[in-house]
């Protein structure tokens, strides 16, 4: 499972402060407890990158939903269901043979909760917000990402409420596959624009894992 | 304010070590879940606004927002805004007032969200390919420039119309101001050294002069 961060393990005085405080606000009556077991429930189970990869999957497949997407993504992702808090403006971004798109919040964590959930621990840690504007490549190789030396990359630092939500490009080979097969190809940090989107050959893994 | 959560372009962070993407879980302790779930409802009690809400956060010696996790930032963030908005200590008139999501209510909010785009009459200063310059701005406020890019030029890209201020909206002040993509090539911000063609970014209008 998820290796050893120090947030894993944390100080127990830690705990004690929260458990201390959601105390302090049930007892003043200021939270109520069945909202505080939906909001955990939407992010762990409703709201996550199968709603990143169903447009991005479709967009592939439709090239008049694609022109939508990329003119106004907002209203395109809405009429598919898609809004919400994190995610109430949005653009997308399209890779392409010569260029290559990467999101980041260099001063928080903005990130389309719509399309992809929470984001993960790495995209909200002190080296990638410090490193993706200024080497993208090697932040990009960390991920295991090497691009050729003619692509240009782009990167988009969040700074507003616009939330980016990275199109990636269609694995070869794939032309001929229906949306629900290219879901299976479109991992979330493709849609941040760290990784490729998965080849046709990783299907077989995927099937084989579910 | 140019504090430890600016990040742009800082040397010395170490290696991303990310997890596996499939690996990875949600939340790595009960503790972070329960941070996240009080600081989304109380949220919701519209005593504060996004931006007061992230200047919290910021509002930290450098050294203990680098060493804390992010979701013990989020922690300090919301200690501080319930004791800063008297919340926990209030009359009980003040709480009665309140109204307190249940999980409908709070279903209802995620789901609406928050949109930030404002109606506005007066016109927008730029236009898309006008070159601008990115003001140095050293106040203590909240603001949404990162330090990397101030008294930098680059190029307006898009506009996306009028969103609230966050440097006003921090203070309390809910206010408008044209907001656009701005494109700055890489080496200019970087040097020869440069990674990437370009860093594009969204500035609001006060942040920005025609270029010099």
């Amino acid at each position: 499972m998820s290796h050893d961060h120090d947030h894993t393990e944390p100080p127990s005085d830690l705990e004690l402060r929260v458990k201390a405080l959601e105390s302090l606000l049930l007892e003043k009556g200021l939270v109520n407890p069945d909202a505080l077991n939906t909001i955990i429930e939407t992010y762990e189970h409703k709201v996550g990158p199968r709603n990143g990869a169903h447009v991005v999957a479709k967009a592939w497949t439709d090239p008049a939903f694609k022109q939508a997407l990329l003119t106004d993504a907002s209203s395109a992702v809405a009429d598919l269901g898609y809004m919400g808090r994190q995610g109430e403006h949005l653009t997308v971004v399209e890779n392409t043979a010569s260029v290559h798109n990467l999101v980041v919040c260099t001063l928080c964590s903005c990130y389309p909760w719509t399309m992809l959930g929470l984001p993960p621990v790495w995209y909200k840690s002190a080296p990638y917000r410090a490193r993706a504007v200024s080497e993208p490549r090697s932040v990009l190789a960390e991920f295991g990402t090497a691009l050729p030396e003619s692509t240009d990359i782009q990167v988009w630092d969040s700074t507003s409420e616009m939330r980016y939500l990275v199109l990636p490009m269609q694995p070869a080979e794939t032309e001929d596959w229906n949306e629900a097969q290219l879901q299976a190809l479109v991992s979330r940090n493709s849609m941040i624009g760290v990784e490729l989107a998965r080849p046709a050959t990783a299907l077989d893994q995927v099937d084989n894992d579910s | 304010m140019i504090g430890g959560h600016d990040l742009g372009g800082k040397h010395g962070l170490g290696p991303i070590d990310p997890e596996p993407e499939s690996e990875e879980p949600l939340f790595h302790a009960d503790w972070e879940r329960r941070v996240f779930a009080l600081t989304l409802a109380t949220g919701m009690l519209g005593q504060w606004n996004i931006d007061e809400s992230r200047h919290a956060r910021e509002r930290q010696h450098p050294v203990d927002y680098l060493k804390q996790s992010y979701y013990e930032n989020w922690l300090v963030g919301l200690e501080k805004l319930l004791d800063e908005k008297h919340l926990l200590e209030g009359a009980e008139e003040q709480q009665e007032s309140l109204r307190i999501p249940d999980a409908a209510g709070a279903e209802k909010i995620l789901a609406s969200g928050g949109p930030t785009q404002m109606s506005n009459t007066a016109p927008a200063r730029f236009g898309i390919g006008d070159k601008v310059t990115v003001q140095k701005r050293q106040g203590s406020g909240h603001t949404r420039v990162p330090a990397y890019v101030q008294g930098a030029s680059g190029e307006i890209v898009d506009h996306y119309g009028t969103h609230v201020f966050p440097d006003a909206n921090a203070e309390g002040e809910h206010r408008g101001e044209h907001l656009y993509s701005v494109r700055f090539d890489g080496e200019l911000l970087w040097g020869n050294e440069s990674q990437g063609q370009a860093v594009f970014i969204d500035l609001w209008e006060p942040y920005l002069e025609p270029a010099k």
